[in-house]
């Protein structure tokens, strides 16, 4: 379902790989099976050909990866930015935390990923192709005497099924034609939250953090979680740990991450992809980016590259922490 | 052989469970199968297996050791071991059940683990056949598991419409006992049949071809410096999650938590996969992201099978195919660095 | 209930006294709260020490085997638990497990050799216990030669012990040197590889060597250059460690667990080893 064909990014690919306007390509790499894709640092033209791909599996959002990559390769990187990618690109420039003069940015539009446990619980398990057919995707499974056609836009990923922009906010070049920001309805989940009572609220938290195991995917995978070292990891910080000692525990690490990406996070959902324990991360942030919206005005983390984030920004309007407290209490 | 119908099943869970906790895989809330305490109410899950392998029950991802008080100068130290109830672990998968074995070569070699002794004497397993294995499984590969006829105490198999089971063990034999009354004598005809349809599924999954044979114990030389390492590593994140996930990943961290009265010594699952995994006070022998992803792999490739007598530390779950935030795991790292295809 | 022993849960020990070495090193003497010895160990073996709430390292045992009523540790401030460690004072109690680790082989390999001990710094620590072990069973071995190297006069370790006890033992030759001319000091200047080179062993001999890697390394290229074989050099690893007994995966280096397999290795075992440690 994808407007623009892997055909074209690969030509665009070699191509400038070819005229020596980078040296590398960050991008999809194909898996074993159609849905389970690697990023992928592509050094050549034959490499590109063979290996990489672009369907609707292709989520990993590359924002983060210029971090390490910048430093470790000759020359630019090229890098394909699907929009919402493009806020991440961008937030990380304004935390200054890679060159932006070693990527050569190719904006590529996007009608949504899938989600292969969307595409499991209508299949089932087993499964062996699938094929893009248009505004639909074929699935062969081990079990199913014939292929199975499956709506693209019911196995959409959450983050996509609410998109938020179609536009790309960075890029160096654009392939295919760029979007609008979209009204989306990304809130609704965090608004059914709030409307919640907080034991019931704490219930839902509780419930879904449980699962958590501690596998640090989140942050990993987190473009707005670059620190050289996190806290958590360091010995050295006093809260530094690897497992929850108890329940506490278990809800501080999420807590405290979804503070520290408060007004930075772009809601690029890669915490929720990435989770192997299908805890909805996402909102945590989301609820974030509600209140700030609520009490400072609409921002959007990485619509431009250095703009102040209103949690860090002063201004004369702001409203007043009291205010702030009061209205949290209201909520509680 | 013995068997009771499925509806009747939760009759069988429930007279284990007098005795006994008995944990099996339950869907949660999110659709994801865990294994749950079996009480009323809760049904056997009909997914492949669970997202948290089964090593939980006798490696808990955080477990306390000993308890210290201090006074001045003094130090007083509780043991705070405790002998493990009997348990039961019910709808273990052939590659699970292999994975208890690997984790016992670690555990039980002296000294003795005698937490993880404690809880591996109490827990009875009973297995049951893949009826429906997914593409990402590859058991196959790894010898001594047959997802046709599973090890453990006890060995079931699902059917349609009953549930059959087979004692394999002395404990196993207590616990056909325990559920006699609720079960009936039969012949092996419908678990025949049942190992032949998983059979022929087993002949068409994907990986069926996956061989380990490159690998083994003595190939250091062969495989530690090869080029492909840096590709394969790339893009990893450094998370934890193959090694969370994995049913024989068994390292671990020891570390102490003080509770404002005392301290509790507890260890926890660490992961090779992290920065500081093999950092000391005065350095690091493990400065990149390739070298802790080649360590991870060589060690279920190369380095457990050298200690012990070829054996992988992999069974082919399949659960790192499925959660790898990146999607890279051991399938793509035996492909590329020497796993052959048998064509 | 009758509980298996556990290797993880240590014993209590009590700091009896505390000796000041060098500007960062101390030697702790542990004994168990009825003043006794916590276990008995081999030459070489290792014993994990640790504070509650500050953490546990493994730490080589100093004192040689033949000492029956204690045992020693010469720590070097280094991390929280030595720095915590060296601002204990004698009656403090500390938790101990062990002995961990392979000895050197002290009862067949060396009898009867020529024995040629190489250190470095805090690296006469783990020689200290085999050293005490040949002195103490002296015509069991060969001629001893030992030499030993420090930053300055004040960073050797042992300094009163090795000149008063060692150096007056017949058949054992005490060679050191510091890195940097120092006042008082009119004993041989220069780094350790540099010094062994000049004193031109004869190959007669096994040689165990023991500091920091640069040093193993330059030494080891040295002794191979003057005709040693690499079966004839021994020496110790260095891993960060958590259960001392091969399970929890720290160590691990090849097929090798440092903690259970090591510390001592033979020169031509390391070679098997990947490059990892």
């Amino acid at each position: 379902m994808q407007k623009i064909t892997r055909d074209q990014l690969v030509e665009k690919a070699v191509a400038l790989l070819s005229d020596g306007t980078v040296s590398a390509v960050l991008g999809w790499s194909r898996g074993e099976f159609d849905y389970d894709i690697t990023p992928a640092v592509f050094k050549s033209a034959e490499e590109v050909k063979e290996n990489f791909v672009w369907n609707d599996f292709c989520g990993a959002n590359f924002s983060k990866y210029l971090v390490a990559q910048t430093g470790k390769v000759e020359g630019k990187i090229l890098v394909f930015l699907k929009p919402c990618d493009t806020y991440s690109f961008n937030q990380l420039l304004t935390e200054h935390r890679f060159d932006r003069e070693k990527v050569y940015a190719v904006g590529i539009p996007c009608e949504g990923m899938a989600d292969i446990a969307k595409v499991r619980e209508i299949v089932g398990d087993g499964i062996v192709s699938i094929e893009d057919d248009g505004e639909s995707l074929k699935v062969s499974t081990l079990y199913a005497d014939a292929p199975v056609l499956v709506g693209a836009k019911d196995v959409m990923a959450e983050r996509c099924v609410n998109c938020k922009s179609k536009k790309h906010v960075a890029f160096d070049e654009l392939m295919g034609e760029d979007g609008e920001v979209i009204e989306s309805a990304r809130f609704d989940e965090v608004a059914r939250l709030e409307a919640m009572t907080p034991d019931e609220r704490f219930l839902f938290w509780q419930n879904e953090l449980s699962r958590c195991i501690r596998c640090n995917a989140c942050r990993d995978a987190c473009p707005a979680c670059t620190c050289e070292k996190c806290v958590f990891d360091n010995p050295d910080s006093a809260v530094e740990n690897k497992a929850p000692a108890n329940s506490f525990e278990e809800k501080m690490f999420h807590i405290i991450r979804a503070f520290h990406v408060a007004g930075r996070c772009t809601d690029c959902g890669e915490c929720s992809r990435v989770c192997p324990q299908n805890i909805p991360l996402h909102l945590l942030n989301r609820k974030f980016i509600k209140d700030i919206n609520e009490f400072y005005g609409e921002y959007q983390a990485g619509a431009e590259v250095g703009s102040r984030a209103p949690l860090v920004d002063y201004t004369t309007e702001d409203l007043e922490p009291g205010e702030v407290f009061e209205r949290g209490d209201q909520d509680a | 052989m013995r068997k009771c119908s499925l509806d009747s099943i939760n009759k069988i869970f429930g007279k284990i469970a007098e005795t006994n906790k008995l944990y099996l895989p339950v869907d949660g809330s999110d659709g994801v199968a865990v294994y749950t305490k079996w009480e009323e109410g809760k049904e056997w899950s009909n997914a492949l297996n669970t997202v948290r392998s089964p090593k939980d029950f006798f490696f808990p991802q955080v477990e306390n050791l000993m308890e210290f008080k201090t006074s001045g100068k003094n130090i007083e130290l509780t043991d705070i071991r405790e002998e493990a109830e009997d348990f039961v672990i019910f709808g273990v998968r052939a590659c699970d059940v292999r994975s208890f074995d690997i984790l016992d070569r670690v555990f039980l070699t002296d000294p003795v683990d005698s937490f993880y002794a404690s809880r591996r004497e109490h827990g009875v397993i009973v297995s049951v056949a893949c009826s429906k294995p997914s593409e990402t499984c590859f058991c196959q590969t790894f010898d001594n598991i047959d997802a046709t006829n599973p090890l453990g105490d006890v060995t079931a198999w699902k059917t349609e419409d009953s549930v059959y089971f087979k004692a394999n063990t002395e404990k196993g034999e207590a616990f056909m006992k325990k559920i006699e009354s609720l079960t009936e004598e039969c012949d092996d005809t419908a678990v025949a049949a049942e190992k032949d349809k998983i059979a022929a599924i087993m002949k068409k999954l994907p990986l069926k071809d996956l061989s380990a044979d490159a690998f083994g114990g003595g190939k250091t030389d062969t495989f530690f410096n090869v080029p492909e390492w840096d590709e394969l590593s790339a893009t990893c994140l450094g998370c934890g999650t193959c090694t969370f996930v994995c049913p024989t990943c068994q390292c671990y961290d020891i570390k102490d938590f003080n509770t404002g009265n005392g301290v509790i010594r507890y260890r926890c699952w660490d992961s090779c996969m992290y920065s500081e995994f093999t950092k000391m006070a005065h350095g690091n022998n493990r400065l990149s992201q390739k070298e802790r992803f080649r360590q991870r792999f060589m060690h279920k490739l190369v380095y457990y099978p050298e200690n012990n007598e070829g054996i992988f530390g992999c069974v082919g779950c399949g659960r790192c195919l499925a959660k790898c935030p990146i999607s890279m795991n051991i399938v793509k790292v035996m492909k590329k660095i020497g796993g052959k295809v048998n064509e | 209930m009758n509980k298996m022993e556990e290797t993880l849960i240590p014993k209590i020990g009590v700091i009896t006294d505390v000796r000041i070495d060098t500007p960062d090193i101390k030697t702790f003497r542990v004994v168990t709260p009825d003043g006794k010895k916590a276990f008995d160990h081999r030459p070489g073996q290792c014993a994990m020490l640790s504070i509650p709430g500050v953490g546990e390292a493994m730490f080589s045992i100093t004192s040689s085997p033949t000492n029956t009523e204690f045992m020693e540790f010469s720590i070097k401030k280094c991390g929280c638990v030595t720095e915590w460690l060296h601002q204990a004072e004698v009656g403090q109690q500390i938790t101990i497990r062990g002995p961990y680790g392979n000895p050197f082989p002290v009862d067949d390999v060396f009898a009867g050799k020529n024995l040629l001990f190489i250190a470095g710094g805090v690296g006469l620590a783990p020689l200290r216990s085999v050293i005490n072990y040949c002195r103490h069973y002296r015509d069991r071995y060969g001629d001893i030669d030992i030499v030993y190297g420090s930053r300055s006069k004040d960073d050797l370790l042992d300094y009163k012990e090795i000149i008063e006890e060692w150096s007056n033992d017949a058949g054992v030759n005490v060679h050191l040197t510091i890195d940097n001319p120092q006042e008082g000091w009119d004993g041989h200047v220069g780094f350790v590889p540099n010094y062994v080179k000049e004193l031109g062993f004869d190959t007669n001999k096994t040689a165990v060597l023991c500091g920091p890697p640069i040093m193993i390394k330059f030494t080891l290229d040295g002794l191979t250059s003057i005709g040693f074989d690499k079966t004839q050099i021994y020496t110790t690893l260095e891993l960060r460690m958590k259960c001392g007994v091969g399970k929890c995966g720290r160590c691990n280096v090849g097929s090798k667990y440092v903690c259970k397999d090591g510390p001592v290795f033979r020169c031509d075992e390391l070679e098997e080893l990947p490059d990892e440690y």
